[in-house]
């Protein structure tokens, strides 16, 4: 490893001013990045067409052990990395919600595949979730229906790059090594359709809107056959939707005029950034104190 | 009741005369079904369970294929399932519908009749809403237990529709582009009834999973043999477990280590397949078969082609496919054969304890026919190689790899070459190698003689298929006994067994993959033969939006897990369709899962997975 | 004896183990080498179990035929008079076809006149929904749509990756010619130029106008060398419209009233099934 001093130090971590040439901090996210990343076991974890292929890879012509993805287990609580392969079911979605949580940290997620990605070709499905990131913070996509084992193994270098760039003094890094214990990611719930109990707050407003203007919001009701047939009620995606408050984040394609972009309402990552900057606010604020004192 | 006792031994063993025979039992209660391009006969839902009974005992059909709803809405306002039964012996299918009313629509449960209707009528009231009355577990069976609404319906929505029909206006000329989540009100596919009430929203799926089991404590006083109290206990395996195949799960009773009942649990890969695929095209739905049973994508192509392929044989310019076609067909399906039992051995090995090695041992070939179907169908897994009337290219002259990325390493063989040597000498030696690891092998037989014992009369009533079917001693392949594509003309033997335990169906998969090899021998010189023949029916590539005539047909396929069917009807236009208006697929998987609950019972927690291996499942199909 | 088929079964496993040596000791250190080429006879039927692939160092290079993402053809940059230059002519097709519907595109139009111009103001794919099936390609008639070859395609990021545009989609004709030759070949042989199907018309009909006038250059299309056999195209008919007005406006006018009627019977369509 070669450290270049200057550039080391100039990382946000704060290094007392006679401490500066002191880079034990950087060097050890080195070495525990190289630890990490090349001992990286995946869960024994498939769910569609993708898994065959994850399989191929895992098997002695790809063989992804020779990265250090050694063995998959079958259990969570001995996985550091999770490989969505395939598509995600809303009934699927609640167990896998749940195995996440139940893995160790630190966890990486992987969405192989389309589906995973971003719903694939069946995102048109009742039954299917726009990709796994709508529940579960992705660390690297790999796209490709289904991706072929080299395109895999290619993720999975990218995934461990990723590691390779991350530093144990940044919190969004590493938010594991935060103040207190990691929230659990809230299970979604299977009721008339899959509710994620991060949308509640957004749901019940959508609620309260439709008690005033129905058709407006694409909710969807089971009139009478021929009723539906005949007058062919405007849908969601007909009519466009009002502004409604979005705290997502901005779109990167541009929309057609009349609709707007309404991405969900809470990203886990984005909550981690938040606290990971509001503990380096307190972490700042306390350094100031001792510093006054 | 029947007017005309049928006392005369039945003479005519055509589908005809059992027709006639029918109705002339039942003159008031059988219709022929007369719409353009239909067939089979309509029956008086009143009448249903006489006359299937009927149908089963004095005519002969014991093996009840299909059973599927299909809602006419606009098209006659009825709901209608369609049953295909067939004889075990071989022959037609005696198609046979029942009509009832769109809004709560009823027919009777025919489950006491063929076992085998448990899960497709399950699917029915799942999807379509139709009661049966007289099932025993009518529950859902794809869906969770308080989903909203039945999806298949024609007028059910889903949360990003955007037309009944492919392809969308909004997509060209004026595509400008948008993700379906940034349109939908609540961004995740998802869409809530009006009258959701959030404060007593209670997630009641895992809980009706049980109850509809008769399970409504996990924990049961019971005396066992020697009059000790013990308690039997609800264990839960999947849908994440490494031995499901998939997403797939099972809730177990067992008293100690044996298993005293078992309910398969499935819908975690429902990815709506039947729904999309009525929104799609008929060319639309190719690529989308790739991915139901997706160890063997070409044979879920040939199905549904074949099905397709019958209703444009209805419409007025019509050829066949030609003979060079037909041999290149049969010669991936039959690749995809042995790529299919290889990996259900090699999985079915993990499942009871070989973990991983014969596996490893199976997949050296896997990969040289994956490079083949990659070299000339363009994807290692997801083929979409056929086409109506033809398929997408015939053969390369060479396997040749082109370098473009860094560090790519090219690789240049000639085809007819390359497949002589895997047919003549690699597949064999493997096969010969997986006699040798396993079919004496003393681990093997003590772990799988006698153990999830399926008898042939329970095999034919519960629609069991494939290795499952034959391994209990019924020799039906439909390769045999329902000739398609050339296979009437190819020299191979069904593979049977008798003794209907995993041991058995094991070795009606090793027979199978000789029978492979045996139709591929005779494949290569046909190809030599009818080099330069053209690939397409009307010697160029067909349209892209076909329109297909009104009617219905039903294709079937031997495929490696049994008998895939895709039941198609085009309706609902003047002179032909565009879309279908119903596509099902008859999935072996989902079928064969129906006797695993009476397979299962006596034996121990540690065979469960054993047998549900030798079952070969693929939840892609399983759960469509 | 008991026992017995135990043991047979272990020799197999024996005889694996022994095998996996002798490729390496067969090769030695020869197999790292690129210059030697035997990559292709490990990875063929010639030899014995399954050899690994040493990924990123090694790859194994993907047939001709093999389909990941599509991608979009442009005329190469030192064309003579087509650089840069789109084949697609945004006639829709492969948006119709795609199963998924993933291609969405927005059909330029003349700022003067409004009439739609025969390529795309924007193309976009988003590869989080497309199923690699290859059917944009396959009945494309400009050939102006192809599958890509490219699979390291795994971002950090989807939400801004992975919808391809047009600048992104977009690649050049030599690009294709280089990841499948033989499959450039075959469709130059139907086209019967190496040219866009377009171009070739425009300069065969600006031959037919002006015999007189120097041959065009787009003759001089960058032919690979090592196919010389290229099929001159058959003469044009000589249409008497060629004489008068300008055989654009003629083509035009032609190509509008057909778009009107496709329209009219669309509209009709449209009609039939709400009624």
């Amino acid at each position: 490893m070669d450290l270049n001093l200057q550039e080391l130090n100039a990382t946000e971590f704060p290094v007392p001013a006679e401490l500066e040439s002191n880079i034990a901090i950087t060097s050890l996210s080195q070495l525990y990045n190289w630890g990490r990343r090349n001992s990286m076991w995946p869960m024994l974890f498939g769910l569609a067409c993708c898994a065959i292929e994850m399989i191929a890879t895992a098997s002695s012509r790809f063989d992804f052990s020779r990265f250090g993805f050694e063995v998959m287990r079958a259990t969570p609580r001995q996985a550091d990395l999770m490989i969505v392969s395939g598509t995600v079911t809303k009934k699927m979605v609640v167990p896998i919600v749940r195995l996440y949580n139940q893995m160790p940290e630190p966890k990486y997620v992987l969405a192989m595949g389309a589906c995973a990605s971003g719903g694939g070709p069946f995102k048109e499905g009742y039954n299917v979730v726009s990709g796994m990131d709508k529940y579960l913070p992705v660390d690297v996509y790999v796209p490709g229906c289904p991706p072929t084992p080299q395109a895999l193994l290619y993720g999975m270098i990218a995934l461990q790059r990723k590691i390779d760039g991350q530093s144990i003094a940044n919190g969004d890094d590493v938010p594991w090594y935060g103040v207190g214990s990691a929230e659990p990611t809230p299970v979604p719930v299977l009721g008339p359709d899959i509710i994620d109990p991060r949308q509640m707050d957004m749901i019940r407003r959508q609620a309260e809107r439709a008690a005033n203007d129905m058709a407006a919001l694409g909710m969807r009701e089971l009139p009478a056959a021929m009723q539906m047939v005949a007058a062919k009620a405007p849908t969601a995606t007909a009519a466009p939707v009002e502004a409604a408050p979005v705290d997502g984040n901005a779109l990167a394609f541009v929309l057609p005029a009349g609709g707007r972009p309404w991405e969900e309402a809470e990203d886990i990552r984005e909550k981690r950034r938040l606290r990971a900057l509001a503990r380096k606010a307190v972490r700042a604020s306390r350094r100031a104190s001792a510093e006054e004192e | 009741m029947p007017t005309a006792a049928p006392d005369a031994p039945l003479t005519s063993t055509t589908i005809e005369g059992a027709i006639d025979h029918l109705r002339a039992t039942y003159p008031e209660a059988v219709r022929a079904d007369d719409r353009e391009g239909y067939g089979g006969i309509i029956v008086d839902s009143a009448q249903l369970l006489d006359i299937a009974r009927f149908i089963r005992d004095d005519l002969g059909f014991d093996y009840l294929s299909s059973a599927t709803a299909v809602d006419y809405l606009g098209a006659g306002d009825h709901m209608e399932m369609v049953y295909h039964a067939y004889r075990s012996r071989g022959g037609g299918a005696l198609v046979f519908k029942a009509q009832a009313e769109r809004e709560q629509p009823e027919i009777p449960s025919l489950v006491s009749v063929w076992r085998g209707a448990d899960f497709q009528e399950r699917e029915a009231w799942d999807l379509y809403g139709i009661h049966f009355p007289g099932h025993p577990n009518l529950t859902r069976i794809l869906m969770w237990e308080g989903f909203h609404g039945h999806p298949m319906r024609k007028d059910w929505r889903e949360a990003y529709y955007e037309e009944e029909q492919k392809p969308f206006d909004s997509r060209w000329p004026g595509g400008h582009v948008h993700r379906a989540e940034e349109k939908n009100v609540f961004g995740k596919n998802v869409s809530y009834p009006r009258e959701i009430d959030l404060s007593r929203l209670m997630d009641t799926s895992e809980s009706a999973v049980y109850q509809s089991l008769g399970l409504g404590v996990d924990v049961e006083r019971v005396m066992d043999k020697d009059g000790f109290e013990t308690n039997e206990l609800v264990v839960n395996m999947g849908p994440h477990h490494p031995s499901t195949h998939g997403v797939f799960r099972m809730v177990l009773t067992v008293d100690g280590e044996t298993v005293t009942s078992l309910e398969p649990v499935m819908g975690y890969l429902h990815r709506n397949h039947e729904k999309i695929g009525e929104r799609n095209t008929y060319l639309h739905n190719i690529p989308f078969t790739d991915r139901l049973d997706y160890i063997s994508s070409m044979g879920n192509n040939h199905g549904y082609v074949l099905a397709v392929e019958h209703l444009l044989s209805l419409g007025r310019r019509y050829n066949e496919p030609t003979y060079r076609c037909e041999t290149l067909r049969v010669m991936m399906v039959e690749l995809s054969r042995i790529v299919n039992h290889l990996w259900a051995i090699g999985f079915w090995l993990n499942d009871i304890g070989a973990f991983f090695t014969p596996v490893l041992y199976f997949i050296q070939e896997r990969e040289r026919i994956m490079d083949f179907f990659e070299a000339v169908a363009g994807s290692r897994m997801m083929c979409n190689y056929m086409r109506f009337g033809g398929l997408f290219a015939d053969l390369p002259e060479r396997i040749k790899s082109v370098s473009n990325l860094v560090n790519d390493r090219a690789r240049d063989y000639n085809t007819m070459q390359f497949l002589t040597e895997m047919v003549s000498e690699r597949i064999p030696r493997t096969i010969d190698e997986l006699e040798q690891l396993l079919t004496q092998n003393e681990i093997l037989i003590e772990r799988s003689v006698g153990v999830g014992v399926l008898s042939a009369a329970d095999a034919i009533n519960y629609s069991a298929a494939g290795p499952l079917l034959r391994g209990s001693g019924v020799p039906y392949d439909i390769r045999r006994a329902d000739p398609y594509s050339i296979y009437d003309e190819l020299d191979f033997d069904v593979a049977v067994e008798d003794a209907g335990d995993m041991y058995a169906r094991y070795l009606v998969r090793v027979k199978e993959l000789r029978e492979s090899v045996r139709i591929l021998r005779q494949i290569l010189p046909r190809l030599e033969a009818t080099q330069g023949e053209s690939i397409w029916a009307d010697g160029k590539p067909g349209a892209y939006a076909p329109r297909v005539p009104l009617g219905e047909a039903y294709g079937r396929v031997e495929n490696g897990k049994g008998e895939l069917g895709y039941y198609i009807v085009s309706a609902g236009g003047k002179s032909g369709t565009a879309n279908p208006w119903r596509y099902h697929v008859r999935a072996p998987s989902f079928i064969n899962l129906t006797p695993m609950g009476i397979m299962s019972q006596g034996h121990k927690v540690a065979d469960i997975v054993g047998i549900l291996g030798s079952i070969d499942i693929v939840l892609g199909e399983t759960d469509r | 004896m008991y026992g017995t088929g135990l043991a047979k079964g272990l020799m197999l496993t024996l005889r694996h183990f022994v095998d996996s040596y002798i490729d390496d000791i067969r090769y030695g250190f020869r197999k790292y080498s690129h210059s030697v080429d035997n990559f292709g006879i490990r990875q063929g039927t010639q030899t014995k179990g399954v050899i690994t692939v040493q990924y990123p160092d090694e790859k194994v290079a993907v047939p001709e035929r093999f389909r990941f993402v599509p991608f979009l053809i442009v005329e190469d940059e030192d064309h003579p008079t087509r650089a840069g230059k789109d084949w697609c002519t945004s006639c829709g097709i492969c948006a119709k076809v795609c199963p998924p519907q993933c291609i969405w595109i927005v059909r330029g139009n003349d700022p003067d006149t409004g009439r739609p111009v025969p390529e795309p103001e924007a193309f976009f794919i988003d590869i989080d929904i497309c199923m690699n099936c290859g059917y944009c390609a396959e009945y494309c008639p400009f050939d102006a749509i192809k599958m890509d070859h490219d699979y390291e395609l795994a971002s950090y990021d989807r939400t801004t990756h992975h919808i391809h545009d047009k600048a992104r989609l977009s690649k050049p004709n030599s690009y294709w010619r280089s990841i499948a030759p033989t499959r450039a070949y075959e469709e130059m042989l139907a086209r019967g130029t190496w040219e866009h199907k377009d171009a070739a018309k425009e300069a065969r009909r600006g031959q037919s106008a002006s015999r007189s006038a120097p041959r065009p250059a787009a003759k001089a299309a960058p032919a690979p060398a090592k196919k010389e056999a290229q099929p001159t195209p058959a003469p044009a008919a000589q249409s008497p419209a060629a004489e008068g007005a300008t055989p654009w406006s003629e083509d035009d006018a032609k190509r509008e009233e057909r778009r009107r009627k496709a329209l009219e019977r669309k509209a009709r369509r449209a009609a039939k099934r709400g009624g």
